[in-house]
């Protein structure tokens, strides 16, 4: 079922970045270190993309989360010193946040997996989809009318809100 | 990739299938033979890079530079390369040892990755992404990764005050950098670098907007870390800067990256906005696009040394208000007006009709518009700015003059 070509090489390259990243985050005691297992499942997650024919989407996760997020992330560990050095790998919350990963699991499991794994799934009927979208069509998409255009706005007023709200909170006060 | 045989040089892939080799094999073979040429060029060209900075910076500080070893000192980097080789390979105890040699690496990969995708010719690119534009922005970020690594792992204050300075530094200017970087996409409609390149083939599109270009030109300066705004590694301020604990070759590796990328820097700049590969005859003699390429590039890497070497450090707060208060708005003003005189000059028929695109004469008249355009917008700009520069130069005196005034008051009633 499993056929080895270069696809399937890099899927495994990619799924090894992305999920040894994402444990690499969460056990280490290094608050650097899990930024930069961060940054290691981010690039996973770019590979998938380009693997997926989204290349777009590919590039914009190196450039947002990898290049600009990630890296503020690393900028405030390092303003917090005392952070670097964690005793504890786990806090008191540990068993909620457990449920709550166990439950989303579940939830993709059923919902996004099951349906189209194999021949058995619970919807074999499902044909794989023929949609092969460009970068053109996501730029109509966000300006369109009919499609995201409302979305858009809402999200860039509110990234603008977010914005003039940090410059209020950061404006020196003896400037009137 | 094309698939007829023109001759070795232009096409070997299509060449080795006519000449009997199986598909595939020809297929990997030319990949291999790219990979190779586009991944060791950029490091073999900073060692004459290297020559050439040095050799510039001393003329231009009445020095003779390197002329010891080889004709005109030529070999003088290849003997520091060999030194840095041989020198002891230092960890400083406390340091990050994984981060700390991973860093160097790093830094290397993000410019050397840019090559990937830059068009040399019309037949000699890596790989045309259809994403290129978006995907030289995306590489170039991981830079600032790089140096934060090895400023946080280094266990060194310096060096830690030189990370922090990155962020602010190279996050901002990446701004306006993609702002400028939309230009060319807009008017090429793609981001593949060799359909921007294509697309000039009539005329470069430094003459619509001119402004994006210098914009281009001053965020890739600062992205690389070059003076003026070499705040990253200020030697008087910061000893070295995020690279103080570096020794040997993980230390000419950060130098390499930032040589490379002031080139990379100037083949884009190249590439977007002065044709890249076009030129005369390029058609017949696809290498000749090379040539054509490089010396366009060469142009912009002597401009950016003669910067670094004519211009002093600006402060940390002047750089960032120069950012945020004028390439900023800058570079949004004028992608508004880019898009909308070309929607005009399409619109009223100007523009080249199919068919056209690539004459010379037939680009002209919606060439002259837009640059007319930008001469006006950058008037403009800078009448601001003149203005804004007397208010406060206005604001200064008085407040200098009312200190003074005061003090001889005091002096008076005492």
């Amino acid at each position: 079922m499993l056929e080895l070509n270069p696809q399937t090489i890099a899927f495994f390259i990619f799924a090894v970045f992305g999920l040894g990243g994402a444990l690499g985050l969460v056990t280490t005691r290094n608050l650097i270190h899990s930024a930069l297992y961060l940054i290691l499942s981010l690039f996973g997650g770019a590979g998938f993309f380009v693997l997926l024919s989204a290349p777009f989407l590919a590039a914009v996760q190196v450039l947002v989360y990898i290049g600009a997020i990630a890296i503020l992330f690393i900028f405030a560990v390092m303003l917090t010193r005392g952070m670097t050095r964690l005793k504890e790998v786990v806090n008191r919350q540990w068993w909620a946040s457990a449920a709550v990963g166990a439950i989303l699991f579940a939830l993709l499991l059923t919902g996004v997996i099951l349906p189209v794994w194999g021949d058995g799934g619970t919807n074999p009927n499902q044909p794989p989809t023929d949609l092969v979208a460009t970068t053109e069509d996501l730029g109509v998409a966000l300006v369109d009318g009919n499609q995201y255009v409302l979305p858009f706005l809402v999200s860039s007023l509110l990234l603008t809100g977010a914005m003039i709200g940090a410059i209020v909170v950061a404006r020196d006060q003896e400037v009137s | 990739m094309p698939t007829q045989c023109l001759d070795i040089l232009n096409t070997p892939a299509a060449c080795l299938i006519s000449s009997g080799i199986d598909p595939g094999l020809a297929e990997f073979i030319g990949i291999l033979l790219g990979v190779l040429a586009v991944s060791i060029a950029p490091l073999v060209i900073v060692i004459g890079l290297i020559w050439v900075e040095r050799k510039f910076a001393a003329r231009v500080q009445d020095r003779i530079g390197p002329n010891r070893v080889g004709p005109l000192g030529l070999l003088q980097t290849v003997a520091d390369a060999l030194k840095l080789i041989t020198k002891e390979d230092i960890t400083p105890a406390g340091a990050d040892r994984l981060i700390f040699n991973l860093a160097p690496i790093v830094a290397v990969t993000s410019v050397v990755l840019m090559w990937a995708v830059i068009p040399f010719s019309p037949y000699h690119v890596g790989v045309d992404l259809s994403i290129g534009v978006l995907y030289v922005a995306a590489v170039g970020s991981i830079g600032t990764l790089a140096i934060m690594m090895a400023g946080w792992s280094s266990n060194n204050k310096y060096a830690l005050l030189g990370a922090f300075r990155v962020v602010a530094q190279l996050v901002s200017y990446e701004v306006p950098m993609v702002l400028a970087l939309l230009i060319p996409v807009l008017l090429a409609g793609s981001m593949s670098i060799q359909e921007i390149v294509n697309s000039q083939r009539g005329m470069w599109f430094f003459f619509f907007s001119p402004i994006a270009a210098i914009l281009l030109f001053i965020s890739t300066q600062a992205e690389a870390g070059r003076a003026p705004f070499d705040l990253i590694e200020a030697e008087s301020e910061l000893v070295a800067g995020y690279n103080i604990e570096y020794s040997g070759m993980k230390f000419g590796l950060f130098f390499a990256g930032e040589f490379v990328h002031v080139l990379t820097n100037g083949l884009m700049l190249a590439l977007l906005f002065f044709g890249g590969w076009v030129g005369p005859f390029v058609d017949d003699a696809p290498l000749l696009g090379v040539v054509y390429l490089f010396a366009k590039g060469a142009v912009f890497y002597v401009f950016s040394l003669l910067l670094r070497n004519a211009l002093p450090r600006v402060r940390i707060d002047q750089m960032l208000a120069f950012n945020w208060k004028f390439l900023v708005p800058v570079a949004i003003v004028n992608l508004i007006v880019t898009a909308g005189l070309w929607m005009v000059v399409r619109q009223l028929g100007i523009a080249p009709g199919a068919g056209f695109e690539n004459d010379f004469l037939a680009n002209v008249p919606a060439a002259a518009i837009m640059f007319a355009g930008h001469l006006l917008l950058g008037g403009i700009i800078m009448t601001m700015v003149r203005n804004a520069g007397r208010r406060q130069r206005a604001k200064d005196t008085t407040t200098t003059a009312l200190t003074v005034a005061d003090d001889q008051k005091m002096v008076t009633a005492q």
